[in-house]
């Protein structure tokens, strides 16, 4: 224990101590560390950053629905989805491949000009649109495998009761799939919190877009730092919660493992 | 149970199952009557479950016929779901679902095949496992409980669709010396009560115990049968007799 305080101080304190006595650190001080303009900049940045939590909320729910959609129509034998399942293939091997940032630029910029009646023309909503799209690839991949993980006795301990396919699917197989996912998943979450400021590429006022609104017009960059220090405090309790569940999940294995 | 059937409540005719070029089960006939408890016996490998898995359509057969309760249920228009929901199965080991409490496992088939009310179905079940010794575990998931009544709440998961046809596949194969007693004593009581069994197993004391008849299989044929006083201590094959020198003790 006292060991690991003094190496840990060791470390810290000696990467602080190079940092600090660089010849360029007054000059990043002022330009990136300035409590005068955290100060000045906090409100605005606030203010975008309950779009980006509202487009997470917004998001979240619907990329679990739709990943979930996916996998399971991947994962499905009857013959009547095979279209079904030949589109979901489709859709996670193009969205998973285009950049987030780039699907973004295309709907934001692409659908709008289409022109057709009744296509919203919100940036808000094509960005949210594209981040759902990029994002229910990556969570229906997720969800397969924790289907495929689920062990094969319990489908056929479900078809042995007479249980159809699909109850079999409903009853057993995925809230056994969803348990085992729940870490990834919410690692998935981080990242699409993260994402979130992508949408400031395409003007919409988030918190980077306020950030970088500001430094312009002040040619200061302490408000990127404070960006920064908003997702922190918000990714933090989601990466703790992640860690307790795999834990938590590791020990209920260890003890179903008789 | 039969209602007015007079012959035999299942019947395998003639059955083959390959997979791929190897034939695991060839040309095989059995006939079980209701009340009759046939105990599957053979080395590993000879087809106990592959046979076990034809009779409740978990595989397709390749050729002959299964009959339930006089209607061939082999026939690819008949509904599986129906037929398997009229038998009840255990397998060797993983049969409850880790995620359910016990009484939860015992009522999903009644309340989503069977259509049972839950209230209903949750009473029947609560019987059940009290009269099987397990009433204090129904609230309870199954990795809270040993091996033994793992398999006993799966027995009672079976029986609770009440089903006119019993399948165990080696129930007792993945526990503890210890814990075979408690479960082999629930099938023995069932085999008392009339239940209408076709078990694998690799206990011999227990089929000539429970056995109304025992079947010797040997590289996927029914070598012979017969009541288990004759096959266990006089058997007419050679193989049968190889077969019992290596497992029976002494
Ligand atoms: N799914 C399968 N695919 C290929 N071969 C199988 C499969 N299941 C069983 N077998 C083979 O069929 C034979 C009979 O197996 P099984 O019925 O499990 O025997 P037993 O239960 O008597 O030990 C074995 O040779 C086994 O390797
Ligand atoms: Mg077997």
């Amino acid at each position: 224990m006292l060991v690991a305080t003094a190496a840990t101080v060791l470390v810290v304190g000696g990467l602080v101590l190079g940092v600090v006595s660089s010849p360029g650190w007054p000059t990043v001080q002022e330009t990136f560390l300035d409590p005068f303009h955290a100060r000045e900049s906090f409100p605005a940045i606030l203010d975008g950053f309950w779009l980006n939590v509202t487009m997470f909320l917004i998001a979240e729910p619907l990329i679990l629905a739709l990943g979930l959609g996916l996998a399971l129509a991947r994962q499905s034998r009857s013959p009547l989805l095979v279209p079904l399942r030949a589109i979901a293939v489709a859709w996670t091997d193009v969205f998973r491949g285009i950049p987030t940032l780039v699907l973004v630029f295309l709907l934001v910029f692409g659908m709008p000009s289409l022109g057709l009646q009744g296509v919203p023309t919100s940036i808000f909503f094509w960005a949210t649109v594209a981040l759902v799209v990029s994002y229910s690839a990556y969570v229906a991949e997720v969800f397969r495998s924790g289907i495929e993980s689920v062990h094969p006795s319990q489908l056929a301990s479900a078809d042995a009761l007479g249980l159809s396919r699909g109850q079999a699917m409903r009853f057993v197989v995925v809230p056994q799939a969803v348990r085992r996912v729940v870490p990834p998943l919410l690692n998935d979450f981080v990242s699409l919190q993260k994402d979130t400021a992508l949408v400031a590429s395409v003007s919409l006022f988030d918190a980077l877009f306020s950030a970088r609104d500001y430094a312009n017009f002040n040619f200061n960059y302490t408000p990127y730092v404070v960006v920064a220090v908003f997702f922190v405090v918000l990714t933090v309790p989601l990466a703790r919660l992640t860690d307790a569940l795999g834990r938590r999940y590791a020990e209920r294995e260890r003890a179903g493992a008789r | 149970m039969t209602g007015g059937t007079a012959g035999p409540l299942l019947e395998v005719q003639a059955l083959r199952k390959t997979y791929g070029a190897r034939l695991v089960l060839d040309d095989v006939d059995l006939s079980v009557g209701a009340g009759d408890v046939v105990c599957l016996i053979g080395s590993s490998g000879s087809g106990k479950s592959t046979l076990l898995r034809c009779v409740n359509l978990l595989e397709d057969i390749d050729d002959g016929r299964i009959l339930l309760e006089g209607r061939e249920i082999s026939d690819p228009l008949v509904d599986q779901r129906e037929v398997r929901s009229r038998m009840g199965t255990v397998f060797q080991a993983y049969n409850l679902f880790p995620h359910l409490t016990v009484l939860d496992n015992c009522t999903l088939a009644p309340r989503r095949v069977h259509g049972v009310a839950r209230r209903e179905a949750e009473t029947r079940a609560r019987a059940l496992l009290e009269e099987f010794g397990l009433a204090e575990h129904a609230g309870q998931h199954p990795d809270r409980l040993s091996g033994g009544q793992q398999q006993r709440a799966a027995l009672v998961r079976a029986l609770c669709t009440e089903p006119s046809l019993l399948l165990l596949d080696e129930i007792t194969a993945a526990l503890d010396p210890e814990l075979v007693g408690e479960v082999l004593a629930i099938v023995r009581r069932l085999a008392e009560q009339g239940t209408t069994m076709v078990l694998a197993t690799h206990e011999m004391s227990f089929a000539r115990e429970v056995a109304t008849t025992v079947c010797f299989l040997h590289e996927g044929r029914i070598l012979e049968q017969g009541p288990p006083e004759q096959i266990l201590t006089a058997p007419r094959e050679e193989r049968t007799r190889q077969f019992l020198r290596r497992v029976l003790p002494g």
